[in-house]
């Protein structure tokens, strides 16, 4: 197949403007060179290097005590790297302190001044500079239409529900067009319903006003569904950048394939290796699991095959090819949600793994029920081989 | 089931949960009662009757004439109040002596309750024993120590003489400024408390907001820390105000003649007069200026509580 030139310069370049992580040319927004973060003998963050590009929407996430938190408030200025390098839009940080960084920060505890109405909350940094009165006005009635909270402008915060408070935090840090806006867990303080509602308006909301936003989270959904790219951060370093997809569909490590999502991880180890296929032997599995593609390493050595739940096919038969990625074993749980029902499956080595299922089409009864022998199978390519 | 087959131990019950609120709230009414309201009352008694060479040392207010009570209310005592200038400049002198002290422990407790808040939280509780450590030694002996320190041929200028710095002793000892030593060492603690327990409570993010907004940290203070701690300010002053318009021991000890404040004449009047009917006078004087603000102070108390919910 022929395509010009043009054409392909022309995708080349929208990749460039969506994707500038894979852009060799594109200059990073924010760059942290090397930086390490000592609280006494501790290290909070040990030795990061990142670069976040213009207009990202990125996400630092990992459970907690994993430095997400320490690198944001350096970020922000409230800490200063023991060692390292902080560069936004090419300045560099050392130095200089949180009231003169072009970052502003929302708070997890959204931080709202009590004393103070709403339109004052709002308000507040553009008093701060000596912006004029009227001016003020003008933005602060803007903002507030943006966050739609215009209603409850001479509302003082514990007059609030915490969804409003959350975007009268939101407007107030946006308010002075800061370079960065940084959300410390944004939507950790909401429920289930508003965060999820809460999730699409503040992706809506970053493409409006279009800043870069660094946003700390430990919750993967979060993170998935709002951010341009995930850093998974673990003891201070960080295990993998990439999209949303790249880190599920591609996971380096079996903390990043356990982070995100859910996933079954089979010990084996690497038997057959050759430029189409690999097979790894386990006995975990009980089976031989057929890899469609080569992995590097040698026979001989462990390696983990992560297999996500709704990857996986659950039969009362054995299919009919059963030689590899194919175990059999007894149905010991059962979660019906719905849409979708999982299993899990006692294989005869003692591992469990999880299944699910979606409830395509309507049943009379259920499938399988408590005690069922199942068998469990898998295409050669659903599996993710990790080594560490 | 009908009651009278109940037990009495049921029975008990069922009064108490009826009735145990009232019982439960009673106590402490009933006890204001006994230990505040009748000695307050007696007091106000007294101070509507005449003085007398008698025991006690006062006329009776109520007396039985013709088979009927006369009450025999005399004002005078509190006229004799306003017409002698030496009430009023005894109030005036207290109410001045403690304001200043208030804010000499303000200042001087505002820094320290800060950084007590502050502190790591081991260091926290040292830190608050510390402040709460003096009172474990008698208030008296904390008192004549400090005549020691202050003495003309006390520790400081001993030390000062010896240093070189000055020839001739300082006249520390009964003046004013002692007495404001003293009011503000003794009642230092009460003005920490409240205030840490504020500036504690307060959201260390706030401030970082602040910063984060464009305060430089001075600025932050101002606008963010400082009003909202306005309630334990509040606090800490009138817990050190109050007590130190009716002070008397320090003026007595660490004062000199010409300190006058209320405390002392009320126990000129007592105990050097013997006379009770002015000295009560003097004390429901004190009392009415001391109220007002306590008033003050409850209903800010209640609006800023109200506020917060």
């Amino acid at each position: 197949m022929l395509v010009s030139e043009a054409v392909l310069e022309r995708v080349h370049e929208d990749v460039h403007k969506t994707q500038p992580w894979n852009n060799p040319d594109a200059v990073p927004y924010i760059r942290f060179e090397n930086v390490t973060k000592k609280f006494g003998d501790f290290y909070a963050v040990d030795d990061v290097s990142l670069d976040i590009y213009r207009h990202e929407l990125f996400a630092l996430l990992g459970g907690s005590g994993c430095g997400k938190t320490t690198l944001l408030r350096m970020l922000a200025g409230f800490e200063e790297p023991t060692s390292g390098k902080i560069y936004i839009d090419g300045v560099d940080m050392a130095g200089v302190p949180a009231y003169e960084r072009p970052t502003n920060m929302m708070f997890q505890s959204y931080a709202l001044f009590p004393h103070m109405s709403v339109e004052q909350n709002v308000a507040f940094g553009l008093v701060q500079d000596g912006v004029s009165r009227s001016e003020i006005k003008e933005l602060v009635a803007e903002m507030l239409g943006l966050v739609q909270m215009t209603k409850f402008a001479k509302r003082k915060p514990h007059q609030l529900s915490g969804g409003q408070r959350q975007r009268v935090a939101l407007a107030r840090s946006l308010i002075k067009r800061p370079k960065v806006l940084l959300l410390d867990e944004p939507l950790g303080a909401l429920d289930k319903k508003l965060r999820e509602q809460t999730q699409f308006e503040l992706v809506n909301i970053q493409e409006k006003v279009g800043t870069t936003f660094v946003m700390v989270t430990h919750d993967q959904e979060e993170a998935m569904t709002m951010a341009s790219r995930i850093a998974v951060m673990n003891e201070g370093v960080i295990n993998q950048i990439g999209t949303p997809f790249e880190l599920y569909e591609y996971p380096n490590s079996r903390y990043t394939a356990n982070f995100l999502g859910q996933v079954n991880l089979i010990e084996g180890v690497l038997v057959d290796d050759d430029e189409k296929y690999a097979v790894i032997k386990s006995e975990e599995a009980g089976c031989d699991i057929y890899i469609d593609h080569a992995v590097q390493g040698h026979q001989g050595m462990t390696f983990w095959a992560a297999l996500r739940p709704e990857r996986l096919r659950i039969t009362k038969e054995a299919p009919a090819d059963a030689k590899y990625n194919c175990v059999s074993g007894k149905v010991e749980e059962i979660g019906y949600l719905g849409g979708i029902s999982t299993y899990h499956v006692r294989l005869e080595s003692g591992k469990r793994i999880k299944v699910t299922e979606p409830n395509s089409t309507r049943q009379i009864e259920p499938r399988y029920t408590w005690e069922d022998t199942v068998w469990v199978s898998w295409e050669a390519g659903a599996a993710s081989v990790l080594n560490k | 089931m009908s009651s009278d087959k109940l037990s009495l131990k049921q029975k008990f019950d069922r009064w108490m949960i009826k009735h145990g609120r009232v019982l439960v709230i009673g106590i402490p009414y009933f006890w204001l009662f006994l230990f505040f309201l009748v000695p307050f009352l007696i007091v106000l008694k007294i101070s509507f009757s005449m003085a007398e060479y008698a025991q006690p040392p006062y006329t009776s207010l109520f007396e039985w004439i013709d088979e009927g009570i006369t009450i025999t209310l005399n004002f005078g005592n509190y006229l004799f109040l306003l017409s002698d200038s030496l009430y009023a400049t005894a109030y005036l002198n207290s109410i001045r002596i403690a304001a200043i002290s208030t804010i000499i422990t303000l200042l001087i407790g505002y820094p320290m309750a800060y950084g007590i808040a502050r502190a790591q939280g081991s260091m926290r509780s040292v830190l608050l024993m510390l402040v709460i450590l003096p009172f474990w030694t008698s208030f008296l002996i904390r008192v004549y120590a400090w005549i020691g320190i202050l003495d003309r041929e006390g520790l400081i200028n001993a030390f000062l003489l010896w240093a070189g710095i000055i020839s001739e002793p300082l006249i520390m000892r009964q003046t004013e400024f002692a007495v404001y030593v003293g009011i503000v060492y003794t009642y230092l603690p009460f003005m920490i408390l409240p205030l840490y327990s504020t500036l504690e409570k307060m959201d260390v993010s706030l401030v970082e907001a602040a910063l984060d907004l464009g305060c430089k940290p001075w600025q932050a203070f101002a606008k963010i820390t400082l009003p909202l701690s306005m309630p334990g300010i509040l606090a800490g002053s009138l817990l050190v105000f109050i007590p130190a318009v009716g002070e008397f021991v320090i003026p007595e000890l660490l004062g000199g003649p010409n300190t006058l404040m209320i405390g002392r004449t009320l126990w000129n009047e007592f105990f050097a007069n013997r006379d009770w009917p002015i000295a009560s006078a003097v004390a429901i004087a004190m009392l009415l200026f001391l109220v007002v603000p306590i008033m003050w102070f409850q209903h800010i108390q209640t609006k800023q509580e109200e506020g917060q919910q």
